[in-house]
């Protein structure tokens, strides 16, 4: 008896250690922290009968480290425009077939053929919007309308940033007059030096990038580097803050929504890109998030209240004083990844 | 761009390691001798190989190989300046470092691992000097309620330490519950978080009880007689004390700075919620460095240069106590 037992437990082990076989009906999806209707995603499941597995990052650069290791363990993943980019340079997105996603006549012509996906073959966005400052408009002395607050002593000890390379090394940049996507390292020591010297007078509270928002709404800090749909559930929830694109320019960006090649569900990956992109499901999801939505229909049933919204909806000269990120190569981003571990390391307290 | 990072070969060590296991197996079941005693310990065994000996030898080789797979001592020269990396691709796309003020030995991954052992030892010593009276007064026969301070210090840890070092947050924010309360006394408020102390508060307060229960069993374990004994012979408390129980607890103590200083080493997390990202240990280096700059090579040799470390600190402890519990964990 004994003996047997312990055959079937061996036997058990050895199982365990096959991968699981692949059930039928399953979306592995990989998307942002806080980024979804989690009742959007029941109606899938109602609708569809396809269950969701759903897996969080907290940013991109994160989020490419696990794709590239393991491509097959996702289905949709909704990286940011220049991850597309560089997704699309290593081959690990599938061509998505429009015939599946009729909705996707319904995306903003703005949004279309840009830089990143010039074909609009391997993406669908899912939200856009813009960096900026979200700020208490009770503890602020003056106009917030440029990245110098941040580097301003009177708002010592409380300012939140970014822990997001691009972003934080971006807004330092974009401060001092250069482009985003600088390749010149001149630029970058001089955007490093200014970050470091932020923190060293002590101006920064915390690198951080999905607590901020709550921390703002109670009160924590007077400055963010925020997106704006994080700006924009900070301001539902606490009247007194408010939200600013500086005038020296910031990032605007897209996420889009893609299949990467190895993955097991492409058919089940591709309802659920055409679900979201349903006018009624895209404006749940807006209204929940509160990220600016790339779906005409979504916008229309949203009305005036989101036309009106400057976070929202931000005014063209906004638009095209921002500037999109665009993809660096590996071999460069170890010049990103340097500078900014000493940012991160420099001991300011 | 290699897909997937972990050597195929890795995956054949662990299916050898499982096949001899099932092999052994089947073969004392038929020759029927019935299962030895020492069999019980394969399953261990194999645990072992699959979860603490293949990643062993996968840093190893990340460590001493470049990103095409061969041979390089270039990722420790990257941990001993840390510019080094960057250098190397500044010169590719033809920019002199001398000239941009890049040129010097970075000292990120150095300073950060000093930092990180001054905070281990820090907390190693604070978490002895709170956590050797506390087991005291645990071990002691006539205190009543020491059973009940067991499990006061036990229940904290059916939590997540997550969670319980996300709850520290509410605690201590600038408008959390010590601030309200220090404003509402009249005090104002005092900055408590986002800095080093409350990291170092964090680690203390995670790792104190892995110093109370060894000291706690080898005080407890005690024959009570010794301590008599001594009082017979005309020592007082203090004597007895010093020249009795503090040195018949010294396993419990090595034991208990072994299990704080190694985790208070490799921290990662906890000065991402307290500190605020402001202030990096090793630990967070190194998940940043795997994570985000997806440079395996650099962080298995960051990792293995802190194993090194931890080792050579254990080695000396175990000279301290050569023959107590301390050194069988190592």
């Amino acid at each position: 008896m004994k003996k047997t037992l312990s055959l079937v437990l061996a036997a058990m082990m050895l199982l365990a250690l096959l991968p699981a076989a692949q059930a039928d009906g399953v979306v592995n999806v990989f998307n942002w922290e806080d980024y979804i209707d989690p009742a959007v995603l029941t109606l899938f499941e109602e609708e569809t009968g396809v269950t969701v597995n759903y897996m969080n990052f907290t940013t991109n650069e994160d989020m490419m480290v696990q794709v590239r290791t393991n491509p097959s363990a996702f289905d949709v993943i909704f990286p940011s425009d220049y991850i597309i980019e560089r997704m699309v340079a290593e081959d690990l997105l599938m061509e998505l077939d429009f015939s599946k996603i009729p909705s996707a006549e319904g995306i903003l012509p703005s949004l279309r053929h840009s830089a990143y996906d010039p074909d609009d073959k391997y993406s669908v966005p899912y939200m856009w919007g813009t960096v900026g400052i979200l700020y208490d408009t009770t503890r602020v002395q003056g106009e917030v309308d440029s990245w110098s607050v941040l580097f301003d002593e009177a708002y010592k000890g409380e300012v939140f940033m970014l822990d997001s390379i691009r972003d934080s090394l971006g807004l330092a940049l974009k401060y001092l007059g250069y482009s985003l996507n600088t390749r010149d390292p001149r630029e970058l020591k001089a955007a490093k030096d200014l970050l470091i010297k932020q923190k060293e007078d002590g101006i920064v509270k915390a690198y951080q990038v999905d607590e901020t928002k709550d921390k703002m709404v109670a009160g924590e800090g007077i400055l963010g580097v925020v997106w704006s749909g994080d700006a924009q559930y900070s301001i539902n929830l606490n009247p007194k803050l408010a939200y600013a694109v500086p005038k020296e320019g910031s990032n605007i960006w897209v996420d889009g929504m893609v299949v990467p090649k190895a993955s097991k569900n492409p058919e089940n990956a591709h309802l659920l890109i055409e679900f979201l992109t349903r006018p009624e499901i895209a404006r749940m999801n807006q209204d929940y998030i509160q990220y600016s939505t790339p779906v005409q229909g979504a916008i229309d049933l949203l009305g005036e209240d989101y036309l009106n919204n400057p976070n929202l909806n931000p005014p063209q000269e906004t638009i095209d004083n921002c500037e999109f990120f665009s993809d660096i190569p590996p071999q460069f981003m170890t010049i990103y990844n340097t500078l900014w571990s000493d940012v991160k390391n420099a001991r300011g307290l | 761009m290699n897909n997937l990072h972990v050597p195929e070969w890795s995956f054949w060590v662990m299916g050898l390691a499982l096949a001899a296991f099932v092999g052994m197996f089947i073969q004392m079941v038929r020759r029927n001798k019935g299962i030895r005693r020492s069999f019980y310990a394969w399953p261990y065994t194999l645990w072992m190989i699959i979860s603490t000996v293949v990643p062993l030898i996968l840093i190893a080789y990340y460590a001493l190989t470049d990103k095409s797979g061969s041979f390089t001592l270039e990722n420790f020269a990257n941990f001993w300046d840390s510019n080094r990396n960057m250098k190397t691709e500044l010169l590719a796309q033809g920019f002199n470092p001398e000239e941009l003020g890049l040129g010097a030995r970075g000292t990120v991954n150095v300073d950060t691992l000093a930092y990180s052992m001054w905070m281990a030892f820090l907390c190693t010593g604070i978490s002895l000097l709170l956590g050797y009276p506390a087991a005291l007064i645990m071990a002691d026969r006539e205190f009543r309620l020491g059973s009940t301070i067991v499990v006061l210090f036990i229940i904290p840890m059916w939590m997540n330490f997550l969670l319980r070092t996300i709850a520290w947050m509410s605690l201590l924010e600038d408008n959390g519950l010590i601030n309200t309360l220090l404003e509402s006394l009249g005090f104002g408020k005092a900055r408590l978080m986002y800095n080093s102390q409350a990291v170092l508060l964090g680690m203390v307060y995670n790792y104190l009880p892995f110093m109370v229960f060894p000291i706690y069993n080898s005080l407890s374990r005690q024959d009570a007689r010794l301590s008599e004994a001594a009082m017979d012979l005309g020592a007082n408390k203090w004597k007895t004390f010093w020249r009795v129980v503090f040195p018949i607890s010294m396993p419990g103590i090595v034991s208990g700075i072994t299990m704080v200083f190694m985790p208070s080493v490799t921290t990662f997390f906890i000065p991402r919620v307290l500190g605020g990202g402001n202030t990096e240990m090793f630990g967070d280096l190194i998940e940043r460095t795997f994570l985000t700059a997806d440079d395996w090579n650099v962080g298995s040799a960051l990792s293995l240069v802190m194993m090194v470390l931890i080792l050579l600190s254990l080695g000396l402890l175990r000279k301290v106590d050569p023959e107590g519990e301390g050194g069988s964990l190592i």
